[in-house]
C-alpha cells in the first residue's frame, strides 16, 4: 500500500481522509477504534501472503496464467457429464447474467429489486410448465440439495421416518442425502438390476412399509437409462402412503416425459444444462417442484416468490409467499434453512427457457437422442465394447462396457488424453458390479467429426492391445 | 487539497420503470428466440429421429407450454427488468449490514468468464485442471493466514452450507468418540444469523439460544447455565450484527471446549478484523468465510455465492471430500479424509467464485486485506457518530464504545414520535435510489435497521447516504403521510399482502396465476 494514494478499492485510503475522519469522530488512530478486542486476541504480526498485485493488467496477466494450465471442453473432445453437462450456452444467457444490475443485486425489497422479484417469478413459471408441475422453488444450491430437500419434506409431510433411495444413483450424491438425513430420516438403498440398471421392483415392495416417507429414483438416472417402470414404483410407493420423489435433467424434458406424468409428488434436478456453464462443477443450481397442495407447500424450506397487486390499480407487484415457513422468519423453528443459494443460474435457466420455447427443447431433446444413440452404435462396432453396457432406453448419456476389451478405463482414458479426447467417467471404483465400465455423455457441442475421431482412435487404441 | 463538495441528495431520481409485461404475455405461436442445430444427416441417416428408440410412455406427449417469442424481445424483456433492479453497483448498497455489500471489481468477473474456467469440466483429469486446482490450493493458504486454521474447503456454496457443514463435523465428530446420542444440543446467540440455528435443527440438534445483555453481549453467565454433557457444540458470531466485538470470547470457547463441545466461529462479520484477530485466537475449531461477502465476489441477487470452511488439524480428517493437495508443484483431488462427513455438494464447490475471490486477495495482499478491515471500521464509526445524531436514530447497547463493521441502529424514537417505522423509512429509501434493511427476525432491537459501510464507499458518498436518512427522518416528523405512503418513484407502489399468506390465492407460477386470478 503506497502512501500517496488510495488502492482501487479503498477510497478513504487517500491522503488525508483518514485523518479527516478520525478527527471527526474524535479518535486519536484506527487502533483505538479496536478498543473491545482484548490484546490476548489481537494478531500482532504480519499475514504471510505473496505482494499485492494492485495493478489491473498485472493481476489479469497473473491470473490467465494459472488459467492457462487448464485444458477447456472448447479445446478437447469431451464425453464427461455424470451430473455436469457441456451444453450450449446461447449468448443471452450470458448477457443477462452478467448485467451489472442483476449481478451485484441481493436482497432488496420488491421497491428496490423489482426486476429480480419478477425474473425470478418467470424462472419459478417456466420451470412449472417444463415439469408440467404449479410449484416451483427459487434456486437451491444444486441438484444434491434439492434432493436432500425433497426428502426432507416428504418425511415432514407425511410423518414418517424411513426413506428409499434407488441404488443407482449417484454415489457422492447418495452421500450427500445421508449426512443431510442423519440422524431423522434413514436412508436405505434399493437393488438395481445390474443388466439393465432398472429399480428392483421386489426389493422395493419387500421395502414398502407404513413408515416409509418417500421412494426416490432418477430419470434419466445417474447411469443414463430411463426408468421405464416409472409408473409401477410410483403406484406402489402411494399404495403404501409414501410420496414419489424424481429427480430429472430438466434439459430432458422437450421430449421425455416429466414426472408429474407418471405420479411424482415431488421432482427435483439441477439447473446447469439449462443455459449455465460448467465452471468446474460450480454452475449448479438445484429446483424442488410440486403440486400446489398447501401442506406440502408449507414444508418447502425456499424463498418460493408469488405475484400480487399494489396500492396503485393495475400495477403488479411481487413478494414472499408464505414466509412464515422460513428460517428467516423463525429460525430453528422454520423449515430447514434458507440463504443464499443460486438465484442467478434461475435468471440464466429462466432466459434459455425463454429463447428455447417448447420447439427448442425438443429439437434439442431429439438431437441428443439421435447424437447418443449414434455414439453408442459406433462403439458397440468395436471389438469387445458393449454399448449401452446396460440394456435399456438411455437419452444423452448411457455406461460403456469395456469388460472384454482387456483393458481398464483408467489406461482407456490416459490413452484417450493424448490424443485430446477427455472419455467418459470412469464407473470402475464407484459401481464395481459392472467392472471396467465409463459413462459416456454427448451434447450438442461434441459434432459427428469428433464422434468418429473418437471411434477410429479408440478402436485402433484397442485393436492395438 | 480537493474543495469540498457538497452533499449530494438524489431529488430528481427515479427508478426505471418499463410497466413490462410477463414472459408468457410476450408469447406469439411461431416465434422463435434460437435455433437447435440439427444433428448431421449422417447421424439421422444412422439413427433415425431417436425418439423410436424410445418406449411410446417415456415420451413426452404435450409439449411444455412455454413461450414462444423472438430473440430480440426476450433480451428487451430481460434488460428491462435488470433496469427495475438496484444492483449494488448502482446504489450506495451499505444498508444491508451484515452482507457486506462491497465493490465488486470487474476483473473478476472477466477472469471467470475465460472458458478455461467456465468450460471446465469437473470430472478432467488432473492433469487438464492444474491452474484451478492452483486457484484452491493458494486460496486455502490465504485463509488459513487469515484465520490461523490449518485447512480449508470450498465445497460449501454459501454461508449458511457452511454452517450445515460445521454442523455435520459436530455431529460426526461426536459420533466418532460414541458420544451423538448423548450430545444433543447446539448452543448459538439470538444475534448470529438464522441459520446458525436453523441448520443445527436440521441436523437433528436442540438448539440452545443465548439472549443479549444490556451491553448486546451474551454472557459467560448465562452460557454457564446451558453448557454441560448435553452440549454438542457452540455456533456464534463475533462481532454479532450489532458490531460489538465479544471480548469475552476465548471464554466463551475455554468453557464449551472444558465441557467436551466444540466451537464453530461464524465469521459474516470478519470485513472488520482481517489481519487484526483471528479465529485460532479466540481457541476456535471451525470457522468460515463468505466469498461474496468479504472477499468481493458478487452477489448474484441471491447466488452463486461461497463459503470458504476453516478447520484445525485435528478436524481435517473430518472434511467433505475431497480436498485439494499439493505435492512438489502438483495439484490433487485428495479423498483419503478417513472420517469426512462426505458430501455436502457436487463437486468441489462453486469454483469460478473461488476464483473470484482469489483475486480479489491477490490483489490486496496482506496489508491491503488489512486496509481493508481499518477502513471498513473507521467508515462504521464515522456513520455511527452521524448516524446516532440524526433526530429519533439511536444505536441501542454499548454506549460510548466503538463498533468493528456494522451497527444494529433503531428507529424507536421515530416511530414513538411520528408512528413511521423502520419499514417505512427502508421504503422511502428507494426513493432516493438507495436500500435500508431492518434485521433478521426476531427483531430484538425496536424498530431496527443495521447499515455496514464496508471500505468501498468513498467519505461523499457516505456523507450522501446519512443526508438522505436525515432527510427522511425531516419528512418523518413534519410530513409522515410522504414516509408511510412510499415509495412514490420506485418501480411499484406498496404491495399488498393478500396474496402471499392465502393458499386460495398465492401465486407462485404464471398457471397458479391463470387459474387463480385471471380466471
Amino acid at each position: 500500500m503506497s502512501e500517496r494514494t488510495a488502492h482501487p478499492y479503498i477510497p478513504n485510503s487517500a491522503p488525508g481522509v483518514k485523518a479527516e475522519m478520525l478527527a471527526e469522530i474524535g479518535a486519536g488512530s484506527i487502533d483505538e477504534l479496536y478498543a473491545d478486542i482484548p490484546e490476548s486476541l489481537r494478531f500482532r504480526g504480519r499475514m504471510n501472503l505473496p505482494g499485492a498485485i494492485e495493478s489491473e493488467s498485472l493481476l489479469k496477466r497473473h491470473v490467465e496464467r494459472i488459467l492457462a494450465r487448464n485444458t477447456s471442453c472448447e479445446e478437447a473432445t469431451s464425453f464427461l457429464g455424470a451430473g455436469c453437462y457441456n451444453h450450449y450456452v446461447p449468448a443471452l444467457c450470458d448477457e443477462i447474467n452478467r448485467r451489472s444490475e442483476f449481478l451485484t443485486a441481493y436482497a432488496g425489497e420488491p421497491y428496490e429489486d423489482f426486476g429480480r422479484f419478477q425474473a425470478l417469478w418467470e424462472y419459478e413459471s417456466l420451470m412449472a410448465e417444463l415439469l408440467d408441475m404449479d410449484i416451483c422453488n427459487v434456486p437451491t444450491y444444486d441438484g444434491f440439495q434439492a434432493a436432500c430437500t425433497s426428502l426432507r419434506m416428504a418425511g415432514r409431510y407425511t410423518g414418517r421416518t424411513r426413506v428409499l433411495v434407488a441404488a443407482s444413483i449417484s454415489p457422492d450424491r447418495l452421500l450427500a442425502i445421508r449426512n443431510y438425513c442423519q440422524p431423522v430420516l434413514r436412508i436405505e438403498s434399493l437393488v438395481f438390476d445390474a443388466k439393465t440398471g432398472l429399480m428392483d421392483l421386489v426389493d422395493l415392495e419387500a421395502r414398502l412399509g407404513a413408515d416409509v416417507a418417500a421412494v426416490y429414483f432418477e430419470n434419466p438416472g445417474y447411469l443414463g437409462v430411463l426408468e421405464t417402470q416409472a409408473q409401477a414404483i410410483a403406484d406402489l410407493a402411494h399404495a403404501h402412503g409414501a410420496l414419489l420423489v424424481v429427480g430429472t435433467d430438466p434439459n430432458s424434458l422437450g421430449v421425455l416425459a416429466p414426472p408429474s406424468h407418471f405420479g411424482a409428488d415431488i421432482a427435483c434436478g439441477d439447473i446447469q444444462t439449462l443455459g449455465n456453464h460448467m465452471n468446474f462443477g460450480g454452475g449448479l443450481g438445484g429446483f424442488i417442484a410440486s403440486r400446489d397442495e398447501e401442506k406440502l407447500v408449507m414444508e418447502y424450506p425456499s424463498r418460493l416468490f408469488g405475484i400480487s397487486t399494489t396500492e396503485k390499480p393495475g400495477e403488479r407487484g411481487f413478494g414472499d409467499v408464505a414466509y412464515d415457513r422460513t428460517s428467516f422468519a423463525h429460525r430453528e423453528k422454520g423449515r430447514e434453512f434458507v440463504g443464499t443459494a443460486a438465484a442467478l443460474h434461475g435468471i440464466t435457466a429462466a432466459v434459455y427457457l425463454s429463447l428455447m420455447g417448447p420447439e427448442g427443447m425438443k429439437a434439442l431433446g431429439v438431437h441428443l437422442l439421435q447424437k447418443a444413440q449414434y455414439l453408442s452404435r459406433k462403439l458397440s462396432a468395436i471389438e469387445g465394447v458393449k454399448a449401452p453396457g446396460l440394456d435399456a432406453p438411455f437419452y444423452k448419456e448411457f455406461v460403456v462396457d469395456f469388460n472384454a476389451t482387456g483393458r481398464t478405463v483408467a489406461e482407456i482414458n490416459d490413452a484417450l488424453l493424448e490424443a485430446g479426447i477427455f472419455g467418459g467417467k470412469d464407473l470402475s471404483g464407484e459401481f464395481p458390479q459392472l467392472g471396467q465400465s465409463a459413462l459416456y455423455c454427448v451434447t450438442e457441442l461434441v459434432d459427428q467429426e469428433e464422434i468418429d475421431r473418437f471411434i477410429t482412435t479408440l478402436a485402433a487404441l484397442l485393436g492395438g492391445n | 487539497m480537493a474543495t469540498k463538495r457538497p452533499v449530494k441528495v438524489r431529488e430528481n431520481f427515479h427508478q426505471a420503470k418499463w410497466d413490462e409485461e410477463l414472459i408468457f404475455e410476450l408469447h406469439k405461436p411461431g416465434e422463435r428466440g434460437i435455433v437447435v442445430a440439427p444433428v448431421e444427416k449422417g447421424i439421422a441417416a444412422e439413427v433415425g429421429d431417436g425418439l423410436s428408440a424410445l418406449p411410446a410412455h417415456m415420451v413426452r406427449r404435450t409439449p411444455p407450454a412455454l413461450p414462444e417469442v423472438g430473440q430480440m424481445r426476450v433480451a428487451k424483456h430481460f434488460m428491462r427488468l435488470s433496469q427495475e433492479t438496484l444492483g449494488g453497483d448502482f446504489n450506495i448498497d451499505i444498508g444491508q449490514g451484515t452482507c457486506t455489500m462491497k465493490y465488486n471489481p470487474k476483473i473478476n468477473d472477466v477472469l471467470a468468464a475465460n472458458p478455461r474456467m467456465s468450460r471446465l469440466h469437473p470430472l478432467q483429469d488432473a492433469r487438464t485442471v492444474q491452474g484451478a486446482l492452483q486457484v484452491l490450493h493458494e486460496l486455502d493458504l490465504t485463509m488459513r493466514e487469515i484465520s490461523g486454521m490449518d485447512r480449508f474447503s470450498f465445497q460449501p456454496a454459501s454461508g449458511s452450507a457452511a454452517i450445515l457443514n460445521m454442523v455435520s463435523i459436530i455431529q460426526a465428530y461426536h459420533r466418532d468418540r460414541g458420544e451423538a446420542e448423548t450430545r444433543d444440543e447446539i448452543i448459538t446467540t439470538i444475534f448470529s444469523h438464522p441459520s446458525d440455528a436453523a441448520a443445527a435443527a436440521v441436523k437433528g440438534y436442540k438448539v440452545v439460544t443465548l439472549f443479549q445483555d444490556e451491553d448486546g453481549l451474551p454472557t459467560v453467565e448465562d452460557l454457564k447455565k446451558v453448557v454441560g454433557p448435553r452440549t454438542a457444540g457452540l455456533l456464534i458470531t463475533n462481532p454479532e450484527d450489532t458490531g460489538i466485538f465479544n471480548p469475552q470470547i476465548a471464554e466463551f470457547v475455554r468453557i464449551v471446549h472444558e465441557a467436551g463441545g466444540l466451537c464453530g466461529y461464524d465469521q459474516a462479520n470478519v470485513n472488520g478484523i482481517m489481519g487484526i484477530t483471528r479465529a485460532k485466537d479466540a481457541g476456535f475449531d471451525m470457522c468460515f468465510f463468505n466469498l461474496h461477502k468479504t472477499f468481493g465476489t458478487p452477489h448474484g441477487c441471491g447466488g452463486p455465492a461461497g463459503g470458504a470452511l476453516g478447520v484445525t488439524a485435528a478436524l481435517r480428517d473430518f472434511l467433505p471430500v475431497p480436498l485439494v493437495a499439493c505435492t512438489d508443484g502438483r495439484y490433487s483431488l485428495d479423498y483419503d479424509v478417513p472420517k469426512s462427513i462426505g458430501k455436502t455438494r457436487a463437486f468441489y464447490g462453486t469454483v469460478q467464485v473461488a476464483l473470484k475471490a482469489y483475486a480479489w486477495t491477490r490483489a490486496l495482499g496482506a496489508d491491503g486485506l488489512r486496509e481493508v478491515s481499518e477502513v471498513a471500521v473507521l467508515n462504521n464509526n464515522y456513520l455511527l457518530e452521524k448516524i446516532r445524531r440524526i433526530r429519533g436514530a439511536s444505536a441501542p447497547y454499548a454506549k460510548g464504545r466503538r463498533r468493528i463493521e456494522q451497527v444494529r441502529y433503531s428507529w424507536e424514537q421515530l416511530y414513538k414520535d411520528t408512528g413511521v417505522t423502520t419499514e417505512d423509512i427502508a421504503y422511502r429509501m428507494a426513493d432516493y435510489g438507495m436500500h435500508l434493511w431492518s434485521s433478521h427476525h426476531p427483531f430484538i432491537v425496536p424498530q431496527p435497521f443495521t447499515v455496514e459501510p464496508t471500505e468501498s464507499y468513498s467519505k461523499e458518498e457516505l456523507d450522501e447516504y446519512i443526508a438522505v436518512l436525515a432527510r427522511i427522518s425531516e419528512e418523518a416528523y413534519t410530513e409522515p403521510e410522504t414516509v408511510k405512503t412510499a415509495p412514490h418513484r420506485s418501480v411499484c407502489h406498496r404491495v399488498r399482502p393478500q396474496d402471499f399468506d392465502d393458499p386460495a390465492r398465492w401465486a407462485i407460477t404464471w398457471r397458479l396465476y391463470k387459474r387463480k386470478h385471471l380466471g
